[in-house]
């Protein structure tokens, strides 16, 4: 009582402590960063940025005078980068990884339009790697981490790490005087330098979203002007198999241009009349209504649809005419000539003159100032058999690998090559007539519905037999080779990729044969390897003969297929349920 | 008691500051971009040869149809067109502007139009350095048809006059703007909108603006307090619009070139270097012994890039005191002064300015 009588005022003996905890309360937070959820969002960044730091390679081309950056994305040493970043590097690279250390890698494939290439670091199995992300996923305003080797400034490979915004996603990006071309991309805040191209973009959570690529410059030199451009990685993931394979793929045109009409629609203003599109009725002035199951809405749009999938993929159009609604499904035509895919590319020196809007960052020519100069990349010798060349791909040697692995599938079928003479597959097709199959080393005939067919083999040319079925008894007989001889018995075979079955079946092995003009694409089972079909086209620009096979006949130690389900143009042909399948040693007929 | 509680309020009031205003905005950010951009829209219009660019940015201020827009090249024609967030094109018209403000409002031609559009008065805020903005604009026309225009996150680096170092470089705004660390000025951004990441506006991206001696950029914005009165006083038809060029003819003017006998090479460029033509006999600049082809580098200490700073500086002398030139001739440079004539001052042409252009000089 005392005590507050003398200091006259009750409680006032605890305003210098109060003073002192409202200091110890206030000052600390203010002078650290006062919000915990900053430092929350702060240190989840940091943990972010340096777990991925591991998967971000620094790539160094042939003599180490120029280079990008690229991300590891499986443990056996994949990693994907720009094409424009490998094209001046060579078949084999040097690579560098934030451990310090520098790797020996090749190249395995290429895509020039998409500029994406896949190479394969080597002399480990267990390469810390990158997450593949769904960037669909991704929202205007997310966040996102750049990361890779601008301006070649990490001399010990340590990456480069840049912090932004999504600022726009599907964009289309015109092809930069070259044949590259950005569709679909994610348009990003965060700085993309030359140096950063190839590198990955990660969503804020860390999974990989993007490769970064490109950016729009101007008049601001060759650094971030607030527009960098990354392809996103679900372009890529269609495209995996493919590059996998080894080869220089390409992208896809419909053989149909469109505009934009003052009401907003997407309408056909131009169509090859040897395109499938055409063939499927698809004219001029008929309005899209949606590709790929996405409603169109402008060209932009349409140019961004058709970049993010590989040649021969067979996608759903929609189109309108005169208040009528088609639905067909139709397989992507080639965009370039495969000469304007291989041809050599020209010495990749800098571009010179003014820069273009949107133009690939590009390799910085810079050479590191200091540290480990990476040494002339000759193909290292315990890695020389790793790259076999071959045109039209970037490195048969995946090819081969790949092949061995689809191909195992069909040996477990059973062995083919010794059942030497004709094969007679007798049955009944889903209506009710009876039918014969022959397939004879001198001709294929087939009996049907009181009718005889025949193509014969030794001289005349693939008929189109019977007739609408897009060559159904020639498209057997490469059956019969495909199981009997494989890769022997064609000019050209090799692995193409992965697609899926029929426009929106599950995801299928795909291998490429071709024999005089005849192109068979075989699809497999990508779990079992399971031969499932194959479209045979006579051919170019002509209706393949879709042949699907179903269910499994186990005969003399061989698995037959059930059924075997034949389309052409879009129509169904016939259902020919197999009964009975024989092999006649030393018949003709 | 007392205390404890002044201590517990304390610290309810800074855990409040501190969590409530992170997770709030982490939700809204997207919500926001895409509100704004909802009422931002692509400009089409003149240009498109050399380095001109055809395109620039706008933000649609009433839902009946007008657009702001950045006073630029690309609205000198008659074929301007703008391309709304939904992917709608539609023929416009410039309907007013204040190039002092570069600002100029569009009015689109169609009817029944019903956009969102920003209200001025309820959604524009102000902010001070620190403050974490987003910047909205159609920068390098990357967006077309119903494309959502680029955004682009940053910080407000200064509020401060643009009026810069004398020479540096020229711009029509030299009011008091946002000077943001984001690459928010690009071509074709001009006209697109500054917000706090809340949604709230507070100013119009200006031009590309390069400082022609460091070769750098400075990103800023107008903000939407200087641009609110005059926006709404063209849409309501109470704006005098003037024509490109009135800013010079309403300028202050007190003095001209020829009343101290110099007369200019044609002033034919952006910016023509303030070269003599010709000096009349007997004037004052004959007196002092300015010579044809003399350039003119100084107005009482300021650097002078062309001829038209040159009459603007001439235009703000005051009467009866000293004016000093600097000139270089051949590859010398020669101090001159002249007196500047004791004249009442001309009334102004026309009425006074809405609005002083920041009075910074």
């Amino acid at each position: 009582m005392r005590f507050l009588e003398r200091d006259g005022c009750p409680g006032c003996r605890w305003w210098p402590a109060a003073i002192v905890l409202l200091a110890v309360a206030v000052l600390p937070r203010t002078t650290r960063a006062v919000d915990p959820a900053v430092l929350a969002a702060e240190a989840k960044r940091i943990a972010v940025a340096s777990r991925l730091a591991s998967s971000v390679v620094a790539i160094f081309s042939r003599g180490g005078q120029g280079g990008g950056s690229g991300v590891l994305i499986s443990s056996d040493g994949y990693a994907l980068t720009n094409f424009h970043v490998t094209r001046g590097a060579g078949t084999f690279m040097k690579c560098g990884l934030n451990d310090g250390r520098l790797y020996d890698a090749v190249i395995v494939g290429i895509d020039p339009t998409g500029d994406v290439a896949l190479v394969k670091l080597l002399g480990r199995d267990d390469f810390p790697h990158a997450q593949l992300g769904d960037s669909d996923k991704l929202k205007v305003g997310d966040w996102t981490f750049a990361m890779g080797n601008p301006f070649l400034l990490a001399t010990d490979f340590q990456p480069t790490v840049t912090y932004g915004i999504v600022s726009g996603l599907h964009r289309y990006q015109y092809p930069a005087g070259t044949i590259l071309e950005y569709t679909d991309c994610i348009q990003v805040d965060t700085s993309i330098n030359p140096g950063n191209s190839g590198g990955p973009l990660f969503s804020a959570g860390g999974h990989l979203v993007g490769i970064n690529g490109r950016g729009s410059f101007e008049k601001r030199g060759r650094v971030n002007s607030g527009a960098g451009y990354a392809i996103s990685i679900n372009q890529i993931k269609l495209f995996m198999d493919h590059l996998r394979s080894g080869r220089v793929v390409d992208h896809a045109t419909l053989g149909a241009t469109v505009v934009t009409r003052e009401d907003g629609a997407v309408v056909v203003d131009g169509i090859l009349d040897e395109s499938e599109a055409f063939r499927r009725g698809l004219r001029e002035g008929d309005e899209i209504i949606s590709f790929a199951g996405r409603p169109l809405r402008s060209v932009n749009q349409f140019k961004n649809i058709l970049g993010i999938y590989p040649k021969g993929w067979k996608l759903p159009l929609v189109f309108r005419r005169d208040q009528v609604r088609t639905e067909v499904v139709l397989r992507l035509r080639a965009l370039h000539r495969a000469s304007e895919l291989t041809g050599q590319p020209r010495a990749s020196r800098t571009r010179p003159g003014k820069p273009r809007p949107g133009q690939p960052p590009g390799r910085p020519k810079r050479r590191p100032r200091r540290g480990r100069r990476p040494p002339p990349a000759k193909p290292p010798e315990k890695y020389k058999h790793l790259f076999v060349k071959k045109t039209g791909f970037a490195n048969f040697y995946f090819n081969l690998q790949e092949q061995k692995r689809v191909m195992s599938g069909v040996t477990r079928l059973g062995d083919f090559g010794s059942a030497v003479g004709a094969w007679v597959l007798a049955g009944k097709t889903a209506a009710g007539d009876a039918f014969q199959l022959t397939l004879a080393d001198a001709g294929v005939g087939l009996s049907w519905k009181q009718k005889a067919y025949f193509q014969e083999l030794k001289s005349a040319e693939p008929l189109d037999e019977p007739k609408g079925s897009g060559g159904f008894l020639y498209a057997m007989q490469m059956w019969k080779t495909f199981l009997a001889n494989r890769a022997k018995g064609f000019g050209e075979f090799y692995y193409l990729g992965s697609e899926p079955l029929d426009g929106s079946g599950d995801r299928v092995d795909v291998m490429i044969s071709e024999l005089g003009n005849v192109r068979c694409r075989w699809y497999l089972d990508r779990k079992q390897g399971r031969l499932l079909g194959f479209d045979s086209q006579r051919e170019e620009d002509t209706d393949e003969c879709e042949v699907r096979l179903t269910g499994d006949v186990e005969s003399g130690g061989r698995h037959w297929p059930k059924a075997i389900v034949v389309r052409s143009g879009g129509q169904p042909v016939a259902t020919f349920g197999v009964a009975t399948v024989t092999i006649r040693k030393g018949a003709t007929e | 008691m007392m205390a404890i509680r002044v201590l517990s309020m304390v610290f309810t009031l800074l855990v409040t500051v501190v969590v409530w205003p992170s997770t709030a905005v982490g939700q809204s950010v997207h919500s926001t971009i895409q509100r704004v951009q909802q009422r931002t829209v692509k400009v089409f219009g003149a240009g498109g040869i050399k380095r001109l660019h055809s395109y620039s940015t706008g933000f649609v201020v009433s839902s009946a149809g007008h657009v702001a827009t950045v006073w630029s090249h690309v609205l000198d024609t008659e074929e301007l067109t703008v391309v709304l967030s939904d992917g709608r094109k539609i023929r416009a018209k410039v309907l007013g502007a204040e190039p002092q403000l570069d600002l100029a409002v569009l009015e689109l031609k169609a009817e029944d139009l019903e956009l969102p559009a920003w209200d001025l008065e309820a959604d524009s805020s102000d902010a001070g350095p620190g403050t974490r903005v987003l910047g909205f604009s159609n920068m390098f026309r990357v967006a077309t048809g119903d494309e959502m225009v680029s955004v682009l996150h940053g910080v407000v680096a200064a509020k401060a006059p643009l009026a810069t170092r004398s020479g540096a470089f020229e711009t029509s705004y030299e009011g008091t703007a946002y000077i943001v660390d984001a690459v928010t000025n690009n071509p074709g951004a001009g006209g697109g909108v500054l917000t706090t990441r809340g949604g709230r506006l507070l100013g119009m991206i200006g031009k590309e603006l390069r400082n022609a001696a460091s070769n750098t950029w400075v990103n800023y914005a107008v903000p939407i307090s200087e641009l609110k009165q005059p926006i709404q006083q063209i849409i309501a038809g109470k704006y005098r619009a003037r024509q490109r060029g009135a800013d010079e003819k309403d300028a202050v003017a007190r003095f001209r070139p020829l009343e101290f006998g110099i007369v200019l090479v044609p002033d034919v460029l952006f910016r023509t270097p303030a070269f003599i033509d010709r000096v009349q006999p007997g004037s004052a600049a004959a007196t002092a012994g300015l010579q044809p082809d003399d350039l003119v580098l100084f107005v009482n200490g300021d650097l002078v890039q062309s001829c038209r700073v040159l009459k603007q500086r001439l235009g703000r002398l005051d009467a009866g005191g000293k004016l000093k030139l600097t000139v270089r001739r051949g590859d010398k440079l020669v101090p001159v002064e002249l007196p500047v004539p004791d004249k009442p001052l001309t009334p102004a042409s026309g009425q006074p300015k809405t609005k002083p252009p920041g009075g910074s000089k």
